[in-house]
């Protein structure tokens, strides 16, 4: 009983004071809502209208056609006619265009002939996403009479889009920045709250009275699961609003995994708390924590595609964990209980995390 | 029933090289204000903190209350109020706020936590303030408000750790006239001050040098105790007649408070009034030479001042 009054002693003391700090309150509404609009729109690996130039010495019907076909996709924009390929070259040098197009002056010989190929494309490969896309070109049929279909032509494998036909990369992204945002404010917010205590000089008297530990710990916790969620509705509201992103699953398999990982989070920036001496030192911990988090958890890149090494690591980061579940509850609609493992990864995170923090928190000064 | 509410033997904390609180004894009876006075970094505030249980000594024991501050000072928690040095109460919320607060962490029952603010707020004058946010209080405000917050829980001790450094006097005054009133009611205080005026105030006292503890009793006690003589000499020209006894090798200070000068002399010299009187006469300067009884600062000054030597030595 005493134990629970001094929890929501805690809590409804933090909650006056956000009501009070209006940057924090900002932060709460502010970044989901601006990283959302601009992640949404801005993140796109489905790309198009790259900048591109042609070199045609073959200059015949069927070379200008070819062209015309690869201007029709929309994926180059054609801005110049050069010369030569050594313009091409030079134009990709000095980063002018993303690719360039090569058609040799036999270029009609070698369609027919079908011995060599027959055109070039020479692409930007600093970029792989780039690279990528002009692959998408090279399957740009060539043939002289445009109206007949070569049935032979036709491939022998079928590629079926699942649970994102129209290709589009919010899809993606929005249910992953659910995960990014909500490590980005909840490992923060309470990475400095004990901190914040510890500088102001409350946790002199605070560490005097009879409170627990554990106490405090949970008490910091609580008021910001309810700022989690607050988060997660924005974003996936929005996320729907804009995005038209669909939510496939169960709101209740969603929320679970949330207060999972929002709880993670919480535990996580208190055990950043308790080893950091100021505010600045505790978010120098947070972003230390937060840049891998982005980067190797599959928010970015595919998790598939990294090495071993990375891999392990971005095991023991909560965000990979919740993004899995997060996509798969989302957007292909799974059962959340389907990928146990996940779950008990964060719950073993939470765990871990908040045990640390309360044997770390020493009710003392020295 | 214990006689004494705080015993100490050889209390010591180190910080690093540094000897912050060396080997200090204490015993500190019920229901009195006892009082820690000594300058900046003499250990008074490390020495509370000890016996709060916020730090553990590096050797030494402490035992409040009849609980050990090492290994009990959870226990001790509830029954002890601490007042810290810097307003640690929370700015950004008012000042009922910060009081019920204060009364939901000690767990008091509802409706006793109602009527301890209510009754707190009238007792320490804040009725106009609680709405308030306590950052934006008065120097006396935020002192009150912070002791209102340390009594809450009817602690059986009160730690005040110089609670009076951002107070007017008027405050001060109404001050110690609320910690009277604590101690008859029965709370031991312990007060650390650098104030000479509030130390004559308390009923026993310490006093703390470099982490020391050169002298104990009560003010009267400190007084009669004290092994040297104080001679008062009101000359015409104060700052002629204190340059004249300045190589006077019997006198271990001299100190000048407006016309009048304050000569502490070992208690081994017989006859101090007429060493004086005989050396201002060679200088041919009137004053009126007379043996007084020591006050905090003669006694405060004679064994600091001492201890020094016997350093130096």
């Amino acid at each position: 009983m005493r134990s629970l009054l001094r929890v929501s002693a805690i809590m409804h003391k933090e909650f006056l004071q956000l009501s009070r700090d209006r940057l924090t309150f900002g932060m709460i509404v502010g970044i989901p809502l601006i990283q959302l609009l601009l992640f949404g729109y801005a993140i796109n690996t489905d790309v198009r209208h790259l900048s591109a130039a042609y070199a045609d010495e073959a200059d015949s019907h069927l070379s200008r056609q070819f062209i015309a076909d690869i201007g029709a996709t929309q994926v180059v924009d054609l801005k110049q006619r050069v010369a030569s390929a050594h313009e091409l070259d030079a134009l990709l040098d000095a980063g002018d265009i993303s690719i360039g197009i090569y058609i040799p002056d036999d270029f009609d010989r070698r369609v027919l002939a079908r011995d060599r190929q027959a055109a070039q494309l020479l692409v930007d490969g600093t970029d792989p996403i780039i690279l990528g896309v002009a692959q998408q070109l090279t399957a740009v049929p060539l043939r002289f009479d445009s109206q007949i279909e070569p049935a032979q032509q036709q491939s022998l494998i079928e590629l079926r889009n699942y649970y994102n036909p129209e290709r589009r990369s919010a899809v993606n992204i929005v249910p992953g920045l659910v995960g990014v945002i909500l490590t980005m404010t909840m490992v923060l917010f309470t990475a400095v709250a004990i901190v914040r205590e510890k500088e102001r000089g409350n946790l002199e008297l605070l560490i005097n009275t009879p409170v627990k530990t554990v106490e405090l710990m949970l008490g910091k916790i609580f008021p910001y699961i309810f700022i989690g969620l607050i988060q997660l509705v924005i974003i996936f509201g929005l996320g729907r609003v804009f995005f038209e992103v669909p939510i496939r699953g169960d709101y209740g398999h969603i929320l679970m995994a949330a207060l999972l990982f929002i709880a993670t989070n919480l535990a996580l920036g208190l055990l950043i708390s308790t080893s950091a001496k100021t505010q600045f030192q505790a978010m120098q911990m947070t972003f230390f924590f937060f840049l891998p988090s982005i980067l190797l958890s599959g928010f970015m890149f595919p998790f598939d595609g990294m090495p071993p090494i990375a891999q392990s690591i971005a095991e023991v980061l909560p965000l990979t964990h919740f993004n899995r579940l997060i996509r798969g509850v989302v957007l292909r609609g799974a059962d959340l209980f389907s990928m146990w493992s996940d779950l008990a990864a964060l719950a073993a995170f939470f765990c871990i995390a908040l045990t640390l923090a309360v044997a770390r928190f020493q009710k003392r000064l020295d | 029933m214990e006689e004494f509410a705080i015993t100490a033997t050889g209390l010591t904390r180190r910080f690093g090289s540094l000897i912050a609180v060396n080997e200090v004894d204490l015993a500190i009876p019920k229901g009195q204000i006892y009082g820690f006075l000594g300058p900046n970094g003499s250990g008074k505030s490390t020495t509370i903190r000890m016996l709060c249980g916020l730090l553990r000594p590096s050797e030494g024991s402490a035992s409040v209350l009849g609980l050990d501050t090492r290994r009990e000072s959870e226990r001790l928690k509830q029954k002890i109020g601490y007042m810290t040095q810097k307003f640690s109460l929370y700015e950004d919320l008012s000042v009922r706020e910060n009081l019920q607060f204060v009364s939901e962490i000690y767990a008091l029952k509802r409706a006793e936590r109602r009527q301890r603010v209510e009754h707190l707020l009238e007792e320490f004058n804040l009725q106009k303030q609680t709405k308030q946010k306590a950052g934006t209080l008065s120097g006396g405000q935020k002192q009150r408000l912070a002791l209102a917050a340390a009594t809450l829980h009817r602690p059986s001790i009160l730690f005040l750790d110089e609670p009076t450094s951002a107070v007017d006097p008027q405050n001060r005054r109404d001050f110690w006239e609320t910690l009277f009133e604590l101690a008859q009611h029965g709370t031991t205080i312990l007060v650390s001050t650098h104030y000479m005026d509030e130390a004559a105030r308390c009923h026993r006292l310490a006093i703390l040098d470099q982490g020391v503890k050169v002298a104990d009793g009560s003010p009267r006690e400190l007084g009669e105790g004290m092994n040297s003589h104080v001679v008062e000499i009101t000359a015409q020209d104060p700052d002629l007649a204190r340059r004249c006894l300045a190589d006077e090798s019997d006198i271990t200070s001299i100190t000048q408070l407006g016309v009048r000068l304050r000569a502490l002399l070992p208690k081994r010299v017989a006859d101090p009034v007429d060493i004086i009187t005989a050396r201002l006469q060679q200088a041919q300067l009137t004053a009126q030479v007379e043996q007084v009884f020591p006050d905090l600062e003669d006694v405060f000054v004679a064994v600091t001042e001492l201890r020094r030597r016997e350093l130096a030595a």
